[in-house]
């Protein structure tokens, strides 16, 4: 069978895979940058309770493999009375999973704001909480989005892992057009195509612009 | 000195715009400030002096409240500065007294610390916006009239990367003034300059001396600028004031050995 055979017939699958994918990247996306800004933020606070807590998600999920937890949120939690759909599973565990390594990161970018910013801020009486949204955030902002490129690329492939609990994204398709049809090398090679152009050709040049963006307001001296 | 020694307030009649009252800050086994007393008077122009560790600095920052204090008391306008009032004694001040205490109190750096994300304009108006609450057209007219005052009205819409360090200290002065304070603190404001655009800033704070009546303490190395604008000299020495005076009289006829040592050895390296 042509390629050109094979994707007339398995397109429109692959396009419907493709599609769950992208939902499953773009919330995970949420959840992640929620979560990395919560425990990034937690993880400095002076609240001994915000601080634990921070540590313990960041512990739990950056320690433990993707797939387990996977696993967990979708098999054995609902033995403990919580019971999330399988395309919600999906994305909350790839979020909270890249959540706690961009947890770091946001600690780092608040933390390499240069101290006198912190000061400056300070000497106007504006409160921790003015200092932290209206100063220091904004420049921590653009210190961690090219680490963030890197990250959501991450997120992006670690996605794939949701078609084990049986998400109809692209892999899950992938892998029924192969179990079906023994074509291997056109399923997972379009599979391998198209997570390729996500990350290069959406993901990379959108954190660009991104970052030429702020850049642009932001190019200190 | 007990803190039930402390007064909660001073009384009316003894009330400088600043006291330090056996004021210590030490950082582990090294102190740097060493039991500090020091009045500044309303409308008084201090210049603190002295060789690098002296603790010159530390006075300012200690004022800014932006260092802790380890004994003593800090009182400005006659009310605690470093403490608050709780049962009939003074205590630490929390975050919420420090926050409205320190409002009367603006500072300068030496690295200027515009906030890079906002133009000159948005830099001058984020106090007064953020903090005071003034509405946006109010706190631009006070921003554009103190641009104005420093000459930098035709950049007000550049960001600080496109300004010059003379240019973005200046910006640095509105921003601070903004706020209307009652005491400015200049901390060695043109060490980071370029020495010909030292005198575009030390102008700005000469118009300050000459035209408000703020109250102002300001560490320098410029010995010819401190002793044509201040009113007072301080000369630190490990964490002591070795020497203090009228300007005039304290550079023409110091008194002490080290402070003839150090304005010798300033006048060698000029």
């Amino acid at each position: 069978m042509s390629i050109w055979d094979f994707l007339l017939q398995f397109g429109g699958r692959l396009t419907s895979g493709t599609l769950y994918t992208v939902a499953q990247f773009l919330l995970a996306s949420v959840v992640a940058i929620v979560f990395a800004l919560l425990s990034g933020l937690g993880k400095l606070s002076r609240n001994r309770a915000i601080r634990w807590a921070s540590i313990i998600y960041i512990e739990i999920f950056r320690g433990t493999s993707l797939l387990v937890q996977l696993y967990w949120i979708y098999f054995v939690l609902p033995l403990f009375g919580l019971t999330l759909p399988k395309f919600v599973a999906g994305f909350l565990s790839v979020g909270l999973n890249i959540g706690s390594y961009g947890a770091e990161l946001v600690r780092g970018a608040i933390q390499s704001v240069p101290r006198g910013q912190w000061e400056a801020a300070y000497a106007l009486s504006m409160s921790p909480a003015k200092r932290m949204i209206r100063v220091i955030l904004p420049q921590a902002f653009v210190i961690m989005l090219p680490p963030w490129g890197n990250l959501l690329i991450e997120l992006l492939k670690g996605t794939a892992l949701v078609a084990l609990i049986s998400v109809t994204d692209l892999m899950f398709e992938a892998k029924q057009i192969n179990g079906s049809t023994f074509l291997s090398v056109q399923a997972f090679g379009s599979a391998l195509v198209i997570y390729y152009i996500l990350a290069r050709f959406l993901i990379t040049p959108f954190m660009r612009w991104c970052e030429r963006a702020m850049a642009r307001k932001l190019s200190r001296t | 000195m007990e803190m039930s020694a402390y007064p909660l307030e001073l009384p009316e009649d003894d009330r400088p715009m600043v006291r330090f009252m056996n004021v210590t800050k030490s950082y582990g086994a090294l102190t740097v400030l060493d039991q500090l007393n020091l009045d500044i008077t309303r409308g008084e122009m201090v210049t603190v002096i002295g060789p690098s560790g002296s603790g010159k600095t530390t006075v300012l920052r200690m004022l800014m409240t932006l260092e802790t204090i380890n004994g003593g008391v800090i009182y400005v306008d006659g009310k605690p500065l470093t403490h608050m009032p709780k049962n009939g004694v003074l205590v630490p001040a929390n975050e919420r007294y420090l926050r409205k205490a320190r409002s009367m109190i603006g500072m300068c750096f030496q690295h200027f610390n515009l906030f890079p994300h906002m133009t000159a304009l948005q830099n001058c108006m984020e106090g007064p916006v953020q903090v005071l609450g003034l509405p946006k057209a109010e706190a631009r007219a006070r921003s554009e009239e103190l641009l104005e005052m420093v000459g930098m009205i035709d950049k007000k819409d550049q960001y600080p990367s496109r300004l010059s360090g003379g240019q973005q200290q200046r910006v640095a002065i509105a921003r601070a003034l903004a706020m209307r304070p009652k005491i400015m603190l200049f901390d060695e404001v043109t060490s980071a300059l370029d020495p010909e655009v030292i005198g575009e800033v030390t102008n700005v704070i000469r118009k300050l001396v000459n035209e408000h009546d703020l109250t102002m303490l300001m560490v320098t190395h410029q010995m010819g600028f401190a002793r044509d604008i201040s009113d007072r000299v301080c000369f630190f020495y490990q964490g002591r004031i070795e020497e203090q005076g009228e300007a005039e009289a304290f550079f023409t006829n110091p008194q002490r050995e080290r402070t003839k040592q150090f304005l010798s050895a300033v006048k060698a390296a000029d």
